[in-house]
This record gives C-alpha cells, sequence and structure tokens, in this order.
C-alpha cells in the first residue's frame, strides 16, 4: 500500500503489470525474431496470410481473443493435457502463465512488425558480403543483423512493454481478475471506478497515462535519431 | 597436371528472368570478362557461381571440387570466394579497420593471413582506417571493398561492375589499382562489366553472355578480331596492341611492337613488362608509300589481310603486322577502289591517335 495525496493506493497491481509486461517483452523478442526474420526473408503469397495472421490483434476485439485462448488453453483442453504429459502442473488460464500467454498473442504485432521492418531494410548484399568473408548464418545474424537493426529491436521492445501494460480485455478472459494474483492495473481501475472509488481510479489513470505518453515519446525521439544515422 | 578449371552449368529461375547457362569451362587462371548487354545474365551467373542465390540448380565443379550438384551447394562461406559488389556493400555499423578485420577473424586456421600493412598501403586507405565506412567517397569505398576481399586470401576473385558507380577519375585511377593487383596477387578473376574499354583493359579471355545464356568464350584478341564484335561500341571497330613500354619524350610514351615502335599519348607511369595501346579502327589511315613530312608520328609497316564491306560505304580492313598482331583500319569504299586495296598488299598503316588503354 502507498499513500499519494492522502489515497491508499494498492501497489500489487502495478508489480504485477510491470512483471507480465516484463516476461512478454522477453517471450516476444526470442519468439519474434526468427519469425520477424522468416517473413523479411519470404518472397512467396503466403507471406501476405502470414502478415495479416501476425496483425490480426491489432483489429480483433481483445475479448474474441480471449475467447478463443481460453478455449484452446483451458485446464481440460489439449495443450494443457500436452503439457501434463511432461509433469506439468497448474494451470494456463486464470494464471499468471495465462496473462503472459495472452499478452505473448495480443502484442505480437507490436514486436513482429518493427522487426521485420527492420530487416527488410537491410540490403541483402550486406549478408552476401559477410557470407563470402566465410560467416555463417547466425554468425551474420549476429554481426551485421542484429547490430544494424538495433533501432527495430529498441522500438519492438518499448512498444510490446508499453503495449502489454496497456491491455485489458485479453488479461481479463485470460486471467479473470483474480486480487493479488491476476488483477492488473487496467482492470484494478476498471474495479476502482464500478465501486465509486474515483480517487484511486484517477491516480492510477494519470500513472498511466503519463507512462504511456512517456514510452511513445521515447519510441519516436528512437525513431527520429536512428532513422538519421542508420537509415 | 590439367589446368584448374571452373566448369559447370547453371540455373536460377528468378521469376520474371531465368538463367540458363548452358555447359561453360573457364580456366582459373588470369582475368575472365563476364560482358553483355544490361539483363543479360552476367550478375546472375557471377551470383550462382559464388553460391550466393539458393534457388541455383544445375552443377558446378570448381578445381575438381564440386559447388553446386542438383539441389545441393555447397555454401558460400565455404567457397574461398572474394567478392568485391558494384557498391562495395561495406559495414556501415563497422570502422573501415573493422571491415577489413571481418573476413581476416573468419580466416580458416590453416591459411595464412595476407600482410595487411602492406596491402592496405598498396591499396591507399592507411589513412582511412579509423574512418565510418559512410563518409568515404565512392573510390574510397571501392578500395576498402577491393581489400577488404583480397584480405579473405581468396582462391577466386568475383567483381560485380567495381567501378560502374565511380567518375571517370576514380574510374581511372580503380583500374590502375585493379591492374597491379591482379597482377602482384596472381589470382583468377571473374569480372563484369559493360564497358568494353575495361574489356580491353584487363581481360585475357571474355565470356559473352546474352538472354541468360552463354553464347561463347573467346581470348581478347580473338573477340576483338570479330568485326561485329559485341566488344565495338559507338566508336566502332578497336584494336589492342601489346607491346613493351620504352622510354618517354615530350608526353609520348614509346612502345615496342615487334620490329616497329610506337608513340603513345603518356597518361601514366608505367612499370610493366608489357602494355597494352588501344587503336580506334577510324582512327587509322592507310598509305601506299611512308609519307614524310607529316603530323601523324605514327607509321607502321604493315600487310592487308582482309578488306570487310561495311554499310554507309565505308570499309574495314585488317592489317597484319609483323609479328603477327593484328590491327583494323576504317576507310571509305571509295578510297579502297581509288588505291586499289587487296588483300597481301604492303602498306602503311597512319596511327592518328594511340592510347595506352586507361
Amino acid at each position: 500500500m502507498l499513500e499519494i495525496f492522502g489515497t491508499q493506493i494498492n501497489l500489487d497491481p502495478i508489480w504485477l503489470t510491470l512483471e507480465v509486461a516484463a516476461m512478454t517483452t522477453v517471450v516476444l523478442l526470442v519468439l519474434g525474431t526468427p519469425l520477424a526474420w522468416w517473413m523479411s526473408q519470404m518472397r512467396s503469397s503466403n507471406k501476405v496470410l502470414l502478415e495479416a495472421l501476425v496483425a490480426l490483434p491489432l483489429v480483433l476485439p481483445p475479448t474474441v481473443l480471449g475467447f478463443y485462448m481460453l478455449i484452446i488453453f483451458n485446464p481440460n483442453g489439449m495443450v494443457t493435457e500436452f503439457l501434463q504429459l511432461f509433469g506439468f502442473e497448474g494451470q494456463l488460464t486464470f494464471s499468471k502463465a495465462g496473462l503472459v500467454i495472452g499478452s505473448v498473442f495480443y502484442s505480437l504485432p507490436f514486436a513482429v512488425q518493427p522487426l521485420m521492418h527492420a530487416f527488410e531494410s537491410i540490403p541483402s548484399r550486406l549478408l552476401d558480403a559477410a557470407a563470402t568473408m566465410r560467416a555463417s548464418f547466425l554468425d551474420r545474424f549476429f554481426t551485421i543483423v542484429m547490430p544494424l537493426s538495433q533501432r527495430g529491436f529498441l522500438v519492438a521492445a518499448t512498444l510490446t512493454f508499453a503495449h502489454t501494460v496497456g491491455e485489458f480485455g485479453v488479461v481479463l478472459m485470460m486471467g479473470g481478475n483474480i486480487p493479488g494474483q491476476t488483477r492488473m492495473v487496467s482492470i484494478d481501475i476498471f474495479d476502482h471506478v464500478e465501486s465509486m472509488e474515483y480517487d484511486q481510479a484517477h491516480i492510477l489513470s494519470a500513472m498511466m497515462l503519463i507512462f504511456s505518453l512517456a514510452v511513445l515519446m521515447l519510441v519516436y525521439g528512437l525513431n527520429r535519431r536512428f532513422g538519421v544515422k542508420v537509415g | 597436371m590439367t589446368q584448374p578449371k571452373i566448369e559447370g552449368n547453371l540455373q536460377l529461375d528468378l521469376g520474371g528472368f531465368a538463367l540458363n547457362s548452358g555447359d561453360f569451362s573457364i580456366p582459373l587462371q588470369g582475368v575472365t570478362v563476364l560482358f553483355g548487354r544490361s539483363g543479360s545474365g552476367k550478375s546472375t551467373l557471377l551470383r550462382a557461381i559464388s553460391g550466393l542465390d539458393k534457388r541455383t540448380r544445375g552443377h558446378l565443379t570448381v578445381d575438381e571440387q564440386i559447388w553446386q550438384n542438383g539441389h545441393k551447394t555447397l555454401p558460400t562461406q565455404h567457397r574461398d570466394i572474394g567478392f568485391v559488389f558494384q557498391d562495395a556493400a561495406l559495414f556501415p555499423h563497422l570502422t573501415v579497420r573493422q571491415n577489413l578485420e571481418y573476413g581476416i577473424k573468419r580466416l580458416p586456421k590453416t591459411s595464412r593471413p595476407a600482410d595487411f600493412d602492406e596491402l592496405v598501403q598498396r591499396v591507399g586507405i592507411a589513412e582511412l582506417l579509423d574512418r565510418e565506412v559512410t563518409y568515404l567517397s565512392g573510390g574510397e569505398r571501392q578500395r576498402v571493398a577491393i581489400a577488404r576481399a583480397l584480405l579473405t586470401r581468396p582462391k577466386l576473385l568475383c567483381m560485380d561492375e567495381p567501378l560502374s558507380a565511380l567518375d571517370w577519375r576514380a574510374k581511372a585511377e580503380l583500374l590502375v589499382l585493379i591492374e597491379e593487383v591482379i597482377e602482384q596477387t596472381n589470382l583468377p578473376v571473374l569480372y563484369i562489366t559493360h564497358a568494353p574499354a575495361e574489356v580491353e583493359r584487363l581481360a585475357d579471355r571474355v565470356l559473352f553472355m546474352k538472354a541468360g545464356q552463354v553464347e561463347r568464350m573467346e581470348t581478347l584478341q580473338q573477340a576483338l578480331a570479330r568485326p561485329d564484335s559485341p566488344l565495338f561500341d559507338e566508336q566502332g571497330a578497336v584494336s589492342v596492341l601489346l607491346g613493351q613500354p620504352k622510354e618517354q619524350a615530350d608526353g609520348l610514351q614509346k612502345v615496342q611492337v615487334g620490329e616497329q615502335s610506337l608513340w603513345v599519348s603518356q597518361y601514366l607511369v608505367v612499370n610493366k613488362p608489357e602494355v597494352r595501346v588501344r587503336i580506334l579502327a577510324r582512327d587509322v589511315s592507310i598509305g601506299l608509300a611512308d609519307p614524310q613530312n607529316l603530323s601523324i608520328i605514327n607509321h607502321l609497316q604493315v600487310e592487308i589481310s582482309e578488306l570487310i564491306p561495311q554499310d554507309e560505304h565505308r570499309m574495314l580492313v585488317r592489317l597484319r603486322l609483323a609479328d603477327g598482331q593484328h590491327l583494323f583500319a576504317e576507310i571509305t569504299q571509295n578510297s579502297a577502289k581509288r588505291l586499289n586495296l587487296q588483300a597481301g598488299l604492303l602498306v602503311f598503316a597512319l596511327i592518328k591517335t594511340a592510347a595506352m588503354t586507361e
């Protein structure tokens, strides 16, 4: 509990939100990088389908996404049962794991799109040149692609983190709003408003507003600074 | 021992364009220029030979090592090639020195690194080592690219139009450098250009490409001996004479061609045992006797070996020098008739302008 302007603020949702956002960002950078690379190198028309699939969370109501994920990841569903074969206990929905899984899908475009565009903007001749200097694929990826896509990685990480902090529908569906366990800030604000606790809602909302503005300024600032240098 | 060769037959379908090279066999020695119009498939063939496009099919053996066999392909990083790209393809996030070191760091344990300082001096980039590559001029970038390719200790050097993006002065300087480098390293080179002047200067042989196919391969002399050679541009037929550079005087350079000598305009200091002299057919006139009191200083005694009528009342005359080299002269059909020129006739070739190839 923290007291701001004489109002008690429960910090649990804030810590949980930051934790889920951080985990989501790490997972998405690890999984999104190969996906984005693969898509950036695709020439076939399958690319259109894949791009559309990745962008789906941008247009789909979060409740729809959350609903399908509840179906897929429910405790009696295939995914959970499959994991239980390997000794997995617990459940993927209404838990922190559920929050992260939901966030990963929901924030997918925010990681993959900046990475894909960064990869696409690297002239292929540079990778050809590195290959003629005996650099293997992974070698080329770490020594040429990654340094030249720094900005893409920064933008992807920042947007993923911020977008996860700001989500509502998916975490409500997948997490279930259990106080102290899966209640994130956005849901907390909703609860406060529902209970007419406008003071808490005001403070949390202002914090979210300032955080989001700061993140967006950071992203656009990066775009401006590195856009000139790398471009 | 047989002469090492690049042998193969490669296909590469790029959608809008298809390479279907047909069988080719290129000696792994000297400079082979891939020549053809844009869109003829020169670059595609070179990329296929380098393994830079995964869609390549067919077969390719280089010095008895299999580089391509159907779908199976030896990755580029195992092919021991150096590649100089048209736009240099330097790594923008690394300094000049780091660009050069990229290849050195990845040298196989068994190969000895080249003498870094000596090479950097020779290529003329010693002053640039700590610069960002973004701030280099076009010529400087290509110098770095050439040094970078040589430092990987390649067995084959591929150059894809390395001069086409440069202004004429940088072009001339880099041509000298490329020539020196090729001579000193003695590397086999595959060189792409569509500039006949570069072919005449560098080529030992020319591989002509057309519509995605290898049309034919000829020595430079054979390629220039054809009256309809694709190497002739709007300036018409060209001859290249080989000679030994002798003394210089009054801005002219003496070049010994067989028993006779030529004075050519001198652009650069030469320190090579053999130079190439480029002569446009339209700069060569024919005299039945050796005229005196003429501003033209180069008079060579030659034998007419062939008269080849051209359109627009022109006549291309193939002349044979005493040492067997040949020279084209372009005159009017009227003059040929008036002088009663015939094959076998001994005449004097009057050469208005001759230049060492630049």
